[in-house]
């Protein structure tokens, strides 16, 4: 008989609001309805109604954990419309902070992974090395999230001489953790019970359903922006891609810890190449056209096409996340197998429902914090960092 | 090696469908445009013999009428093949491409919903991404929509337009 368990749309585990429908016999899994929409913003309407310089602010804030790569593709895209190459030190500049993104991202999932089977000492001691490099975030930009380092043209901050030691300094101490981790975690014969074969998708229904990033690699399926289609300074270091053939979650997870080391290789070499020179090229005028910007975010491909009829505004932006595929490829994923192991297969994928909120007012205690408030409070923490960095 | 777009693919393409125009933008960047009955066994070819992956799609309003372009990729050159096709206001309706390539499922469904296009074939085409309480005849990425409601009022008992 089947019967229906539904997960979502709030629900304490996920975080973020969307609903599964999970159809059972027994404790099989023998479908699955995905309903998602509890989010919409409607980007792309209000893109169209900004100035071209103004758009990287508003998708900037499409998601608050991989906050670069939206920017990053939409720039690459105006750039690809307008032909114009940015200097050689921002494309350095924007490839180290695309990169050390990836790292955090990667960790937060693997947290939550760990959060997920039940086993928080990962997640408390991943999460614990994380939290350095959002530090470290805020010393070179101002911001522990919402970087906005990607301008049209260049990058908006340079990276000052004094950072770079910091920046090794974080790189070797992660070095050593995430050799740690990945120790820990492919040699726990627990996390390898919970986690091998569980969640198979195969390489065909992975290129049925175009999956992007680790979801693809983790199913064999070798796909990755950054070598395909090389953008800014990804083809002037040398790196591997990381493929897995099983498809399993525990696949997923290696590609994720072992692609972590290729950032900190990336990150090492464009720190050591950098380039000196100016880190903006002027650009007055977006000329009529159309232009495809594509960036391998954390989570897979992110697509941004932008039209432009030659004025100062897009007259149509799209935006495509690589969630929207991967959530999607889940119907064929979480087949089979009971209900226990859904939510961590639903998990696998890294989905990001873009719920980041601003907020400006908030209560504590009896004091009431303004916008004003608020942004003193983190220009004093940033001091203290820079103050706390220097002994 | 340089990766640009591949020469024999391009004159195998204008071999199998004479009618395509191809502009190239840039090495990486290739837009075709097709009519839109052909669209289907375009990009059939494009995918299963091609093994090109469908990136995405999107639904442009337009003066000469409801514009689609689907995003195809092919990874071993890094190339994106975009098929643009344009479609009449007064008849909008296209073959939808979902039967033989499960990723078109949701951008159709999202298309369908934001302007209006009718793809016939596919097997669900519910609402993606707008509320339940939404108007269905309500697109909000047509060019008629921001003129008409610029002041939407929300009716607070069903959380829908009043």
């Amino acid at each position: 008989m089947r019967r229906v368990v539904p997960i979502g749309p709030y629900h304490p585990l996920q975080e973020e609001p969307e609903f599964f429908k999970l159809i059972v016999e027994g404790e099989k899994v023998v479908d699955l309805e995905i309903n998602i929409g509890y989010n919409h913003r409607g980007h792309e309407f209000i893109s169209p109604t900004l100035t071209w310089d103004q758009v990287p602010f508003l998708v900037e804030r499409i998601c608050g954990i991989c906050s670069d790569s939206h920017p990053y593709a939409y720039v690459l895209a105006v750039e690809d419309c307008a032909h114009v190459t940015p200097p050689p030190r921002s494309q350095y500049i924007r490839t180290i902070i695309g990169e050390l993104e990836r790292i955090h991202s990667h960790y937060l999932w693997l947290g939550l992974a760990g959060h997920f089977i039940g086993y928080n000492t990962v997640w408390m001691w991943v999460w614990r090395y994380r939290e350095p490099l959002l530090d470290l975030f805020e010393l070179i930009m101002g911001n522990r999230n919402h970087y906005a380092i990607n301008k049209i043209g260049g990058a908006r901050r340079d990276i000052r001489k004094e950072d770079f030691p910091k920046i090794e300094k974080y790189l070797d101490l992660l070095e050593e953790k995430n050799a740690m981790f990945t120790k820990a975690i492919l040699d726990d014969p627990v996390i390898r019970a919970r986690l091998e074969d569980v969640g198979v998708l195969s390489k065909e229904d992975a290129i049925a359903y175009a999956v992007t990033g680790p979801t693809a690699r983790g199913s064999g399926y070798a796909i990755d922006v950054r070598k395909d289609d090389p953008y800014d300074a990804y083809d002037k270091v040398d790196w591997n891609e990381i493929v897995f053939e099983e498809g399993d979650v525990l696949a997923k997870a290696k590609v994720r810890l072992l692609e972590c080391d290729e950032s900190i290789k990336i990150v090492r070499q464009c720190l050591k190449n950098m380039p000196e020179g100016s880190i903006e090229t002027r650009v007055d005028e977006i000329p009529p056209g159309e232009g495809i910007g594509r960036h391998e975010a954390p989570r897979g491909e992110v697509f941004h096409y932008v039209r432009s009829n030659g004025s100062n505004m897009p007259v149509r932006h799209k935006v495509r996340a690589p969630s929207f595929m991967n959530i999607a490829s889940n119907v064929v994923a979480v087949r089979g197998y009971s209900i226990a192991d859904a939510a961590l297969v639903l998990a696998s994928v890294d989905p990001c429902y873009c719920c980041t909120e601003r907020t400006f007012v908030y209560q504590s205690g009896k004091k009431k914090y303004s916008g004003q408030d608020l942004l003193k409070l983190s220009w004093e923490k940033t001091e203290k960092l820079k103050r706390r960095y220097k002994k | 090696m340089k990766k640009e777009y591949s020469k024999e693919m391009l004159a195998e393409i204008c071999e199998k469908f004479p009618e395509v125009s191809i502009k190239i933008h840039s090495p990486r960047r290739v837009y075709m445009r097709i009519s839109r009955d052909k669209v289907y066994d375009f990009a059939k070819f494009l995918f299963e013999e091609k093994q090109l992956r469908l990136s995405i799609a999107t639904g442009i309003d337009t003066r000469d009428g409801m514009e689609i372009i689907y995003h195809f990729t092919l990874d071993e050159v890094g190339t994106y093949y975009n098929i643009k096709t344009v479609i009449p206001k007064d008849d909008l309706k296209i073959k939808s491409l979902t039967p033989f390539l499960p990723a078109a499922n949701w951008i159709e469904r999202e298309i369908h919903e934001l302007l209006g296009v009718d793809f016939i074939g596919h097997p669900n085409l519910k609402p993606l991404l707008t509320a339940e309480a939404w108007h269905a005849d309500l697109q909000p990425l047509r060019r008629d929509y921001a003129d008409e409601h610029k002041e939407i009022k929300i009716d607070k008992k069903t959380g829908g337009l009043a």
